[in-house]
């Protein structure tokens, strides 16, 4: 074997590593990217913006956005029921632009349940007591830390914890 | 036009509104719809009470969650939902000129919050009574 010939295999056998790597990142539940597609939509964002922040479709997979949208009626323990037209509408824009890096065959209705949320918010980094928070109340609050969140920004810099 | 005449059409307009406006101001054709519904439902039927609303408002049903829960003591501030913190516009058209409009979106969030609330339908007198109630909050 000459010398360029074991630095290519090397090569290869590094990036190899790398894309299974990045395949089983998160156990394959990772969000999308983008995590907001660049096209908004008038009834997702009025129908899903009305009692929380209207999540960006990438935050889940096509499978669990289905779910979502099929629960309405008993949407977290809340009536959020559709006309079957906006239901239809709005399912297919959260389907279109769900997570392209979800390779899991999972499919959880909670955002918080996906692992690379739970990796990104774990303990060790976020105390538990801060969800706990008044002005927080709950991990699903995106935008009470994430500022930016209804524009799909999540970047840890921009990340300000409230009291 | 003239100038002179302008004016006096401006002036026997806002006259007009002037005289309009306290008559109008709890009128809502949605309100009148349902007042319909109720009639044909109802033959015994008489009128929507605001009083009865208020009530409404502040009933909690089996979850103990009541329209005050998010709405706020009162229809006219900005109300926060009970689970999620999010900021809710006052429901009072008194307020906001946007409520009580659109008679589809309406009968959706009726449908939703008396399930929530209530954990049942409204009937249309409760309709109408928490509109009579509502509108009434100046």
């Amino acid at each position: 074997m000459t010398l360029r010939t074991f630095w290519r295999l090397a090569a290869t056998a590094a990036l190899a590593a790398t894309a299974f790597t990045a395949h089983a990142k998160y156990n394959g539940e990772n969000r999308g990217k983008p995590v907001m597609p660049a096209q908004s939509h008038a009834q997702w964002a009025a129908e899903c913006g009305s009692c929380h922040l209207a999540f960006p479709p990438g935050l889940l997979p096509a499978a669990s956005w289905k779910k979502v949208m099929t629960g309405l009626d008993k949407h977290f323990d809340t009536d959020a029921s559709l006309s079957p037209a906006d239901n239809q509408a709005i399912t297919d824009y959260l389907v279109k632009h769900a997570s392209n890096r979800w390779t899991a065959n999972t499919a959880p209705i909670k955002i918080t349940d996906g692992e690379w949320f739970k990796t990104k918010h774990r303990a060790s980094e976020i105390d538990p007591a801060v969800w706990k928070r008044a002005s927080v109340k709950s991990p699903s609050n995106c935008i009470a830390c994430h500022r930016a969140a209804d524009k799909g920004e999540f970047d840890d810099d921009t990340v300000r914890i409230p009291k | 036009m003239t100038n002179f005449r302008k004016t006096t059409t401006l002036l026997a307009s806002l006259a007009a509104l002037t005289i309009a406006l306290p008559l109008a101001a709890n009128a809502n054709p949605i309100l009148d719809s349902y007042k319909a519904q109720a009639k044909t439902e109802n033959t015994a039927f008489k009128d929507f009470s605001a009083e009865a609303g208020k009530k409404l408002y502040t009933t909690q049903g089996p979850n103990q969650l009541s329209c005050a829960s998010c709405h706020s003591d009162s229809p006219k501030n900005v109300g926060k939902h009970a689970k999620t913190n999010k900021a809710i516009d006052p429901l009072a058209p008194s307020v906001n000129a946007q409520r009580f409009t659109d008679a589809a979106k309406m009968e959706k969030w009726f449908k939703r919050n008396c399930n929530d609330a209530l954990a049942r339908a409204c009937t249309t007198q409760e309709k109408g009574d928490f509109m009579a109630y509502v509108l009434s909050v100046k």
